[in-house]
């Protein structure tokens, strides 16, 4: 199997993935834990606002919005 | 021996509702995140003893990423107990408190609120298991109606630490996380209903942004027409039915003197509840008359707005403009909230996290948001003109804010962080807690803006007495006229407006300006500073140093505006 990863802002709306890695520190890293966003976790995005606004996402079943560059920060794998 | 019991939990889990059930104090919660700011305290007695409750900030861990975090993370050092708070709908994410709270050898309660919400959602926990594996008692609450707090009360004695759980890795912890939740927990598969629906609808651009302008439109409309109606059919016949006849009596009674100019106003003039400045007039009509009706109409609205759980969607559509001035979405918070009083709207800006958005937001509320008690008064005054003048001075704050912004964004040095928000699901919001909310926030602006009004009107009259006002009017008169082309004495509704810009808004009337003047007049008075209450508070929150930058921006501003205004309004 080859399945691509790609970063949060790639996937497309209503898509569902996989986070594999968030790239960044360790303070970036802990703060998106402990709001759930965490590698393994199934994501979804459930609306990108126009000209490089925020995303929102659910995980299990909770939503959150999150800026794009953090986004681009989160890597993913489409399922 | 416990004396000092914390409530700590993640944002938005009910901490708040579950504390005033305990202490039968009166707080206020929301649906959305951070809320709560500062901490609250209230006492319980269990078994006749007294106990300290407080109700710190949410936290989504021990790690604190703004200053409402730390500050809950201050209390937990004080505590002999610690009563956790969790979102049973979202157990994996809250347990990561719950583990780090367990860590410190504390004695610790687990509250799973919103329990009811778990069927709707499909959520099966078995909190029998839970508390066998955390060590610890595990209590189920719906505090939104009492459920289950009786049996929270009862059982705070059996709080206690687990010497087995120790202090370990971020990732330690997830591990132990999933392997509780794999033993406690089953989720349901549930297709999506009607809330999903609408949540999705108020959140995706395309249907997100009309249905925003839809809302703010009603809102606005809301507060209007309920405060119209509560002037027209009970607080102005009161005062013109009832208490003029009474107030005209009183004068004849005290004849001329200082005591009739101070309680009354002039003797021999016509009785103007705006204009004459007593303290049984201008002093009474103002706050309950002119300005009560519309902290109501808009208290309840917000109170609505809010416990939906809107507004969290709100800081999303508009995340973009709010960007681009140094902030991100949740900067409307502080806006909202600023536009019933300035100093609960510049405590919101501690959700913020860098000092560089804390001050570009509290500069962007001092100068361009007014108050309720001033739009109240500039809706009096103006809205017999028109409602163009009343836009003009709307337009020209909302053409501020995104000016300053953009410029504020450029200069002041530091970071914005992306937003990063929990949208929470949206609740009805129940009607008694809607009218509770409204009440407990009418009741502190009776507790704290009426002294400053009655003070205000005290500290003009004698001022005028000993001749100060005149002398300053007079002084500045070339500067009024020449730059801004009002009158003088506007000045001296200027001075006022640092106490209270309500009155300020009433003394301008007295003048017989022109409406274009007008216009300038309150639009300088919204913005050149902010009331001595809300100084106060934004010397503590953004320090000394930051608020004279602030000040100084703020007066800069005021010059530059009513200059440009006068252009722009009166020609040269």
């Amino acid at each position: 199997m080859n399945k691509k990863t790609i970063p949060l802002t790639h996937l497309s709306l209503r898509g569902e993935a996989k986070i594999i890695e968030l790239v960044g520190g360790r303070g970036f890293q802990r703060r998106l834990r402990v709001m759930g966003v965490r590698e393994g976790q199934k994501i979804k995005v459930v609306s990108k606002q126009p000209f490089h606004g925020p995303l929102t996402v659910a995980i299990n079943g909770c939503q959150m919005t999150l800026g794009r560059g953090m986004a681009q920060r989160i890597i993913v794998e489409e399922l | 021996m416990i004396k000092k019991i914390v409530l700590m939990g993640n944002p938005n889990v009910g901490k708040s509702v579950v504390f005033s059930r305990l202490t039968g104090a009166n707080v206020i919660a929301s649906n959305y995140p951070g809320t709560t700011v500062d901490f609250s305290k209230g006492k319980m007695r269990i078994k006749g003893k007294p106990i300290e409750i407080i109700d710190a900030p949410g936290t989504y861990s021990l790690q604190p990423t703004n200053k409402a975090e730390e500050v809950a993370f201050k209390m937990l050092k004080e505590a002999d107990m610690v009563i956790n708070v969790v979102d049973a709908t979202n157990l994996e994410r809250n347990l990561y408190l719950t583990l780090e709270l367990l860590e410190k050898n504390i004695p610790v309660i687990v509250v799973l609120n919103l329990w009811d919400e778990t069927r709707h959602l499909g959520i099966h926990i078995d909190e029998k298991k839970l508390e066998k594996l955390l060590g610890v008692p595990v209590v189920p609450t719906i505090a939104l109606t009492g459920e289950g707090i009786n049996t929270l009360v009862t059982r705070i004695k059996e709080a206690r630490t687990n010497e087995e759980i120790k202090p370990t890795s971020e990732e330690g912890r997830w591990i132990e996380i999933g392997s509780i939740i794999n033993k406690v927990e089953q989720v349901e598969h549930r297709h999506h209903n009607i809330r999903d629906i609408i949540s999705d609808l108020t959140i995706k651009p395309i249907t997100g942004i009309p249905i925003s302008f839809g809302i703010i439109f009603c809102a606005f409309w809301l507060v209007r027409l309920i405060g119209e109606n509560l002037i027209t059919y009970i607080f102005d016949p009161i005062f013109n039915e009832l208490y003029h006849p009474l107030i005209i009596r009183l004068s004849e009674w005290i004849g001329p003197g200082f005591i009739h100019k101070l309680l009354i106003g002039e003797f021999g003039v016509e009785i103007n509840f705006i204009e004459s400045l007593g303290l049984l007039t201008t002093g009474l009509y103002i706050p309950f008359a002119a300005v009560l009706p519309y902290i109501i109409s808009f208290y309840f609205t917000l109170s609505f707005l809010e416990d939906s759980g809107y507004l969290p969607r709100l800081a999303t559509l508009v995340d973009n403009v709010f960007h681009r001035l140094g902030m991100h979405g949740h900067g409307i918070i502080p806006m909202f909230l600023g536009l019933g009083c300035n100093v609960p709207g510049a405590l919101s800006t501690r959700t913020l996290e860098s000092r560089k958005q804390r001050f570009i937001s509290a500069t962007l509320l001092a100068i361009c948001v007014p108050c309720m008690a001033q739009l109240a008064m500039v809706f009096g005054v103006l809205g017999r003109y028109g409602l163009y003048y009343i836009g003009l001075v709307f337009l020209t704050l909302a053409i501020l804010y995104i000016v300053i912004g953009l410029i504020l964004n450029k200069f002041v040095k530091g970071e914005s962080p992306e937003i990063f928000l929990e949208i929470p699901s949206y609740r009805r919001p129940s009607l008694k807690a809607t009218f509770k909310k409204t009440w407990m926030r009418i009741r502190w602006f009776l507790r704290e803006a009426i002294p400053y009004l009655f003070l205000g009107v005290l500290v003009i009259n004698f001022l005028y007495f000993i001749g100060v006002l005149q002398w300053f009017g007079n002084a500045v008169q070339p500067v009024m006229v020449g730059l801004f082309g009002l009158p003088g004495d506007a000045s001296i509704a200027l001075i006022t407006g640092f106490l209270r810009k309500d009155i300020a808004v009433g003394m301008l009337v007295s003048l017989n300006m022109a409406p274009l003047q007008l216009v300038i007049a309150v639009t300088m008075l919204t913005v050149y500073f902010p009331c001595v209450a809300t100084f106060a508070v934004l010397i503590k929150e953004l320090g000394i140093r930051d608020m004279l930058k602030s000040a100084a921006i703020m007066m800069g501003v005021a010059v530059i505006v009513g200059f440009l205004l006068r252009i722009i309004l009166l020609g040269i």
